[in-house]
């Protein structure tokens, strides 16, 4: 079965000239806890398969789910850095549906008391601009088993013969944060998506309480997409995208949908609620299997666990704990760096904003901490094909590749070097320094007798030199760091040359 | 039926040690008079001679461990032997619910969705019950799942009553009180979530406990209703009960409900008791409890016990309960509710059961075809009724109903143990019916758990303790004798007074005689 | 009565995964009716009757987030119907939302 592709042929300016767009994201995020939400099996991707299961996540008979406190706290930080309120009694609820993805044929969730509500991002936008994105929810769940698909023309889920699976990922704890609809935000809904999911990935990177790897999948996001008339009040027919696996794709799901939406209901179509996938390829959505209509999720509260009423006390530590908004902590770093606005955009885009500072608080000056990064080291990094938090070198490591610079043990040429020996996998900068026999000649009788031998080995700049053209002086100098095979500090082999000639 | 070894040895059961208390054996295996081997050889024998066959015996046990019963009380005489300390049931025998997992047996729960199913685990219970050196026997029947009163909801077919082998045993938990009731074990564990072990236990003339909910790990335990079952003791004696009962009890940290609170002292308690002085317990006789639908022998049963209550010292007030009128069909909806989504877990996919996998179906049909031929009536009753109780268009008529009736017993038995210690019932309307007599009538079977299912609902203790016969066809009758939650041992003190009070009269015979079906096989 | 049809009946036992026969249909749907009938009684109580879901009485019940051991994979896939490459074998899944 392959799926018809419906073309989106109006522009987001074409579709707002009709229709004011309502958006609502719903972004699931895997923690990053030791174990999973409601077992001791280890929370780890790319594990051997069925090696992380136990009778719990295993959904086996008599089996009894036990919340995991690290989630619970992760939950109520993340609520608290999109500045929702917490629940003074939440409680799970058991979502009802047969899938064999998941093992005892419902999901431990939140329904009617999530543990935070009621909160808002205000998002960057490219233009330096925020959008206040408001918060409905954001509740505790728990994610399911992985299924690989066999036989068939396609390998995928149409067509497969049969199914293998692994429960390795059933029970990794997730949280849904859901947002209440976005509306008013016309042609700039597409850049509000990507803006929010962004802004989103940042804070919880900044809280440390996922990976966010949208590529890994610990972080996915659904996008309901509507149009409602110009003039009118009622939202429209909603469609759900769901398999937007970046934060590119997200912008594209919006303004395909949008386009789709505006061309369908401007021929006198009409819309049917429905989920649809996306494809990265095509920058297309495509109509899933149709969901049954009488689909009943028969929510109840969960009996085997008994609520949740964090307590005032434990509430403010977690708040008092929450770090800076990444936005607000790079407002502070570009003032206290004294970076320009391209500066600082050229480190973020680069990867490079934590690592500069990590390196800064290694001891480094911001200058040459920034310098590394963003020059020698991205060459690097786009040598070898990788990003620059991939890089084998670790930011203690260049400060003190940049301290010895400062001390004068290194010259910047002998530092590259030095360089090159760690991401070689040679060990610290000292132990390079010392296995490459790197330092700076500093013994000045072996300075002084290969500047004289230079000057011997050419007399004719010598003379010119005496005849005071120091200009010439670089060839001395070019010579004697030759001879030293570059080990020596080039300012002071300039200094004796002139002495010498003098 | 799955016998792991075959009669173990020839000549006549002794008699003697499979009509003893739990107590009584545990004192002579502990005092060396005699070995825990020889203790559960006994009780082998005994469900040799008369558990089969499954068609016309008392068919308590699916599947029975002689060879691990065997190495289990040779390891207790060992450390007997050794002179250490041991806990006082060890080398005791007991049978096991098979809605319990356990690694070296299979559990069924009595379904053919898990004939065969293994676990790779030990239920909590389970596991404490080895630490403290009992020996398990075997897996005992039950109601599908432990859904009925009578356990001919067993797909591996009916327990039989030992006082009369064409009535039905009770049920869920039928297997066990049958196991305790027939000398084939002294103790059992089962399940309560509306009276399983309660009504098994009046019917055969055994002790059934109840314990307060949260207070006996659930780990383990194949759920029905997560939010009424709970696990407890099967005996011969209310001390016995206490004893299996301490040894089960107290918090896990693998049930998330278990509770914090300790163990109330029911040993101490059922010691107190059976010094027979009730002077100043305030007893509560449920008006509530008697009327349409009683047997008149078994009310009249229950009046003669309150006499005697208020002759040990109990000051006997009536009260009344009007909620309780709700608690049937709360339960019915509570139950099925919970059951619907706890029982989705039998797919086909992981573990049990599978039909239908020809290539040509998909999983989904594979699900329905596994669940259609895994499941029998009841269960598939309940499962649509729980189905139905959860549905948008119903949830607040029914399900969200039944949890505001919830609200109305709890807040009735609040006001009655302001005036009551405890409260008493007969345990069940009517003596043990014949098999086939209500099977095909869900709705008065329903009924055998009239008194037992408040008690569920509210998460309070409550235990039945064998209450003399029934005049109009001499079977076993129990009363019931409720307690606030955390205060079982209110109910065993004032059990195990009734029960030393009416020792060798009213009670008559704790063993039915099997002799004539040992020799007709 | 309470409203119950056959059809309710099939919708339900499609919801939780039952291929009934029509045979059985017949009986569960007359048994359900009139079970769901009876225990329709709880209608009669009060709205404003606050709901009890669970009877214990205690709050924050949390596990340390350490790490247990997980089962043997092979003890867990040789108790599975079928299984292939370390991993349990099911029929071809259709979409979601079936
Ligand atoms: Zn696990």
């Amino acid at each position: 079965m392959t799926a018809t592709v419906e073309s989106a042929p109006y522009t987001v300016e074409e579709v707002c000239e009709h229709f004011d767009p309502v958006m609502g994201l719903e972004v699931h995020v895997e923690l990053n806890t030791d174990t999973k939400m409601f077992c001791g099996c280890a929370n780890a991707f790319g594990a051997e398969p069925n090696t992380n299961i136990c009778p719990v996540c295993l959904g086996l008979p008599g089996a009894l789910p036990r919340v995991n406190g690290t989630a619970v706290e992760s939950a109520i930080t993340i609520g608290l850095a999109l500045n929702c309120q917490v629940r003074e009694r939440s409680g799970f609820a058991r979502k009802n549906y047969f899938y064999p993805d998941m093992p005892k044929n419902f999901q431990i969730s939140q329904y009617e008391d999530p543990i935070v509500f009621d909160g808002y991002l205000d998002v960057p936008l490219d233009d330096g601009g925020t959008w206040r994105v408001e918060i409905e929810r954001a509740h505790m769940e728990e994610d399911t088993g992985k299924s690989l698909h066999i036989g068939g023309a396609t390998g995928r889920i149409h067509g497969a013969d049969y199914s293998l699976l692994d429960y390795n990922r059933a029970g990794v704890p997730l949280i849904e944060i859901v947002t209440k609809p976005i509306v008013g935000a016309g042609v700039r809904a597409p850049e509000v998506a990507r803006a929010y999911v962004t802004a989103l990935r940042d804070v919880l990177r900044g809280l440390a309480v996922s990976d966010v790897r949208m590529d890994q999948g610990s972080m996915r996001c659904d996008a309901n997409v509507s149009l409602k008339p110009k003039g009118t009040e009622e939202f429209g027919t909603r469609t759900e995208t769901k398999n937007v696996n970046s934060l590119r794709s997200v912008e594209r799901a919006v303004r395909y949908e949008m386009g789709r939406h505006a061309g369908v209901l401007l021929s006198g179509g009409t819309i049917r609620q429905e989920t649809r996938h996306f494809d990265e390829q095509s920058g297309t959505t495509s109509a899933g299997r149709p969901k049954e209509t009488f689909a009943d999720y028969r929510f109840f509260p969960e009996p085997d666990l008994p609520p949740l009423e964090p307590s005032r006390d434990w509430v403010e530590s977690l708040r008092a704990g929450l770090p800076e908004r990444p936005w607000e902590r790079r407002a502070r770093i570009q003032t206290e760096w004294g970076l320009s606005d391209e500066e600082l955009r050229d480190l973020v885009n680069a990867e490079a904003l934590d690592l500069v500072a990590d390196t800064v608080d290694a001891g480094a000056p911001p200058e040459a901490a920034r310098s590394w990064w963003v020059s020698y080291l991205a060459q690097q990094a786009n040598t070898a094909g990788v990003t620059l938090p991939e890089l084998a070198i670790t930011p203690v490591q260049v400060a003190r590749v940049v301290a010895l610079v400062g001390e004068g043990t290194l010259t910047n040429k002998l530092a590259r070097q030095v360089v090159d020996g760690v991401l070689a996998g040679e060990g610290e900068p000292d132990e390079v320094v010392s296995g490459r026999g790197l330092a700076v000649v500093s013994d000045e009788s072996a300075l002084t007798t290969a500047v004289d031998e230079a000057l011997a080995a050419q007399p004719d700049i010598a003379e010119k030199i005496r005849a005071g053209k120091t200009k010439a002086a670089g060839a001395i100098v070019g010579a004697v760091m030759k001879a030293t095979r570059g080990q020596a500090d080039a300012a002071r082999v300039q200094e004796l040359v002139l002495e010498r000639c003098r | 039926m799955s016998w792991d070894t075959q009669r173990s040895g020839a000549g006549p059961v002794d008699s003697e040690l499979v009509s003893l208390d739990a107590a009584e054996l545990a004192r002579r295996i502990h005092a060396r008079e005699v070995s825990s081997v020889e203790v559960t050889r006994a009780h082998l024998e005994r469900i040799e001679a008369v558990d089969g066959p499954a068609e016309s015996g008392v068919h308590a046990f699916l599947h029975l461990d002689a060879d691990g019963a065997l190495a289990a009380a040779g390891a207790a005489d060992r450390a007997i032997a050794d002179g250490g300390p041991v806990s006082p049931l060890a080398g005791v025998p007991i049978a096991l619910k098979d809605n319990l997992t356990t690694t070296d047996m299979p559990t069924t729960c009595a379904s053919r969705i898990l004939e065969g199913w293994r676990p790779p685990y030990d239920a909590t219970v389970v596991t404490r019950l080895r630490a403290a050196g009992l020996v398990p026997l075997g897996k005992t029947n039950l109601d599908e799942f432990a859904m009925g009163s009578s356990t001919e909801n067993s797909a591996f077919g009916p327990s039989r009553n030992p006082w009369d082998l064409t009535r039905i045993p009770g049920g869920s938990g039928g297997g066990s009180s049958s196991a305790v009731a027939a000398g084939e074990s002294p103790l059992a564990l089962g399940s309560d979530t509306g009276g399983s072990i309660r009504q098994p236990g009046a019917v055969t003339g055994t002790v059934g406990v109840k314990p307060t909910y949260g207070t006996v790990s659930r780990y383990g335990l194949v759920a029905f209703s997560s939010s009424l079952d709970q696990i407890g003791p099967c005996a011969r004696s209310v001390l016995d009960a206490a004893l299996l009962h301490e040894v089960i009890g107290g918090k896990d940290a693998n049930d998330q409900t278990s509770v914090s609170a300790p163990l109330p002292p029911v040993v101490e308690a059922a010691q107190a008791g059976a010094r027979g002085d009730l002077a100043g317990v305030r007893v509560g006789v449920v008006s509530e409890f008697s009327g349409e639908g009683y047997h008149s022998g078994v009310l009249a049963a229950f009046t003669d016990a309150v006499r005697v209550l208020g002759e040990l010292g109990a000051d006997v007030v009536e009260v009344s309960c009007p909620s309780f009128a709700y608690a049937l069909p709360a339960y019915y909806l509570i139950a099925p509710s919970e059951a619907s989504s706890n029982l989705a877990r039998f797919d086909a996919m992981r573990y049990g059961l599978r039909v239908g996998d020809d290539g040509e179906h998909a999983a989904d049909e594979v699900m329905s075809l596994t669940r259609e031929a895994g499941f029998g009536a009841e269960v598939k009753r309940r499962i649509m009724i729980g189905t139905h109780a959860l549905s948008a268009g119903s949830y607040d008529a029914l399900y969200g109903k039944a949890q505001k009736a919830r609200t109305l017993i709890v807040r009735d038995f609040t006001a009655a143990f302001e005036t009551c210690d405890v409260l008493v019932s007969p345990t069940t309307p009517t003596t043990a019916f014949a098999i086939g007599e209500r099977s095909d009538d869900p709705l008065a079977m329903y009924l055998a758990d009239l008194c037992t299912i408040p008690s569920n609902l509210a998460g309070n203790a409550a235990l039945s303790v064998p209450c003399g016969r029934s005049a109009d066809d001499g079977l076993p009758v129990g009363l019931q004798v409720m307690a606030p939650a955390l205060a079982d041992d209110r109910a065993y003190r004032v059990a195990a007074a009734y029960e030393a009070a009416t020792a060798g009269s009213a009670a008559g015979p704790r063993i039915p005689e099997l002799r004539a079906l040992e020799t007709s096989r | 009565m309470s409203d119950i049809t056959r059809d309710d009946v099939a919708h339900l036992a499609r919801l939780a995964r039952l291929a009934v026969s029509d045979a059985e249909l017949d009986m569960f749907s007359a048994q359900i009716d009139a079970i769901v009938d009876t225990v329709s009684k709880v209608g009669e109580i009060p709205d404003d009757v606050p709901p009890t879901a669970q009877v214990v009485p205690q709050t924050n019940v949390v596990r340390p987030d350490t790490v247990e051991p997980s089962l043997p994979r092979d003890v867990v896939l040789a108790a599975a119907p079928a299984a292939e490459e370390g991993r349990f074998r099911v029929p071809r899944i259709l979409g979601e939302g079936a």
